[in-house]
């Protein structure tokens, strides 16, 4: 099956900041992909070079099989953008914007469609609003309505839930699911690590314009997280021996121990007793995106 | 195509939603300017033979209009959508560059024919008005329009904020059209400054615009209509040279 995106030895350069340094990526039709990395990373770049917005110096881009630059209608016609800002044309409302956002990718009496969208994202009461009469967390909605007038089969959102409350978010999420699960493949970036953990089936983390992990979520966790055993003692102690290699972090008098078993934890708590330590509180902790991310990071 | 006729409907739905702004106004603007250099100037001033300069101004005016309204249509359209960034919709589509430009430069021809249409109804009653060529007139409307609607384009794409779209507009645009005869004819300055005017091809627009009206001109309309042409020609030429490279549109 042709991969929904494709990308290739892709290079991109802005005076002095090498934006993206030879990335290669392939995103299968149907897969919830995630797209880490700080700030910096090159994420909305490489988006941007995948929409048409960016032209790279090297390499290639795809979209179900169609060139970006060679084959830029197919390739367009096949993807949708939700951009990272929040940005609308004032002059329209919420329905005469999606009406005419469809006449662009050349679809005429899309009102059925529209209708449906507004009402997965709760804004058919605003239909007939201006555009500027919105909340924040209504734009960004009216924002991702925009990016689906055409059904595009890939779908790319960057950082869609920035300043979304909770509830919203939530509502976002389950539609961007039902969309996922309809086949749609969705290519998500965000800073929300915990988002992109339930999410996103596979993910890759990008670094300074290159591509540094990218695994299933399942194997990104096993490989670069742990269980966390954090344990806060009545004064602080000095940790001797294997216990001080299982040591992630310290805190004042509260220490954080990495583990993969749960059969690790009696031997943890049997150090610290031995080093000296009394223990006041204990929490258990999953592996999560967050050590993985601050994981790879620091490695790279 | 589809995407083509929808980018011209939205430019047209655009300007036409602040109609006070981009059509009243203007068409006030160019009224002002008849009443008071006509009343001033009426008794003192006979361009051409039998031609009293009332007149003679209307078509300078509405011309004025016309090339003004041209370039302020694309390049605040443009501006805008740069600076509050929903230029993204419509480079996201797959919208091909000479679609993009066509349909900005025929909103703005639009815009511009509707405004000197305003100025030409309401100067109809405040003179005595003859039609000697129409089909100049729409030509020169025509290609005099999609002239500044490109040359809007261009500063639309170039200007990063408004201030330097407002010196384009003044420093540029402004002095041209003023100093390309709408208020005189070229044969009453001065032989340096008559030569110098052959250098402004605003001039060439507003005289075979006139040409239209009274069959009489400073230069024959076919060679001002070729200037124009050609001008026409290099700037669109730029113009989508410009817009398929994605200067300053695609990073």
């Amino acid at each position: 099956m042709i991969p929904a995106i494709r990308i290739a030895g892709v290079t991109k350069r802005f005076r002095s900041l090498q934006a993206l340094a030879g990335v290669d990526l392939e995103v299968a039709q149907g897969e919830f992909f995630g797209l880490l990395g700080p700030n910096g990373a090159g994420k909305t770049t490489l988006i941007s070079s995948l929409a048409g917005l960016a032209r790279p110096d090297s390499g290639t881009l795809e979209v179900m099989g169609h060139d970006v630059v060679k084959d830029y209608r197919a390739a367009r016609l096949a993807l949708g953008v939700v951009p990272q800002e929040l940005v609308f044309d004032p002059f329209f409302s919420v329905r005469e914007m999606l009406r005419i956002q469809s006449g662009y990718f050349g679809i005429r009496n899309n009102d059925d469609w529209i209708d449906e969208i507004l009402h997965h994202l709760d804004l058919t009461g605003k239909a007939g609003a201006n555009m500027r009469m919105l909340s924040g967390g209504m734009k960004r909605r009216a924002l991702v309505a925009q990016a689906l007038v055409h059904r595009p089969p890939v779908i790319v959102l960057d950082e869609p839930t920035a300043g979304v409350d909770v509830e919203l978010r939530q509502g976002l999420w389950q539609f961007i699911r039902k969309l996922n699960q309809d086949g749609h493949t969705i290519v998500l970036t965000t800073h929300y690590l915990e988002e992109a953990e339930t999410l996103c089936g596979r993910i890759a983390m990008l670094k300074a314009g290159r591509v540094v992990a990218l695994d299933t979520t399942a194997n990104l966790l096993q490989r670069f997280a742990s269980h966390t055993l954090r344990v806060s003692l009545e004064e602080a102690i000095t940790l001797a021996g294997p216990l001080a290699g299982k040591l992630l972090k310290t805190e004042g008098s509260t220490l954080e121990f990495g583990f993969d078993a749960f059969d690790e934890v009696a031997d943890l708590l049997a150090g610290v007793r031995t080093c000296g330590g009394k223990v006041v509180d204990m929490v258990l902790g999953k592996p999560d995106m967050e050590q993985v991310f601050v994981g790879i990071m620091n490695q790279n | 195509m589809e995407g083509f006729k929808t980018l011209l409907y939205k430019e047209c739905l655009r300007f036409w939603k602040v109609g006070f702004q981009t059509v009243l106004s203007p068409v006030l603007n160019a009224v002002l300017y008849l009443l008071i250099f006509g009343h001033v100037l009426e008794d003192h001033v006979q361009p051409y033979p039998g031609v009293n300069y009332t007149a003679f101004l209307v078509p300078g005016l509405v011309m004025m209009t016309v090339l003004q309204n041209a370039f302020a249509n694309s390049s605040s359209s443009l501006i805008q959508s740069k600076i509050t960034g929903n230029i993204v919709f419509v480079l996201l589509p797959p919208i091909s560059y000479r679609e993009f430009y066509a349909a900005y430069v025929l909103a703005a021809v639009l815009r511009a024919t509707l405004c000197g249409i305003g100025v030409l109804l309401v100067s109809l009653p405040l003179t005595d008005l003859h039609f000697a060529a129409p089909g100049w007139i729409i030509a020169f409307t025509l290609m005099g329009g999609a002239f500044l609607a490109s040359l809007g384009v261009i500063a639309g794409i170039w200007a990063d904020k408004f201030d330097q779209l407002a010196a384009f507009q003044n420093f540029l645009i402004m002095p041209l059209t003023m100093l390309s005869g709408v208020f005189y004819s070229i044969h009453s300055l001065p032989a340096v400054w008559q030569g110098v005017s052959h250098f402004n091809p605003f001039f060439f627009m507003i005289d075979g615009f006139r040409y239209g009206f009274f069959g009489v001109s400073d230069v024959s309309p076919w060679a001002s209509f070729g200037v124009v042409s050609v001008c026409f020609v290099v700037l669109a030429a730029i113009t989508l040279q410009m817009l398929a490279r994605g200067y300053k549109l695609r990073a």
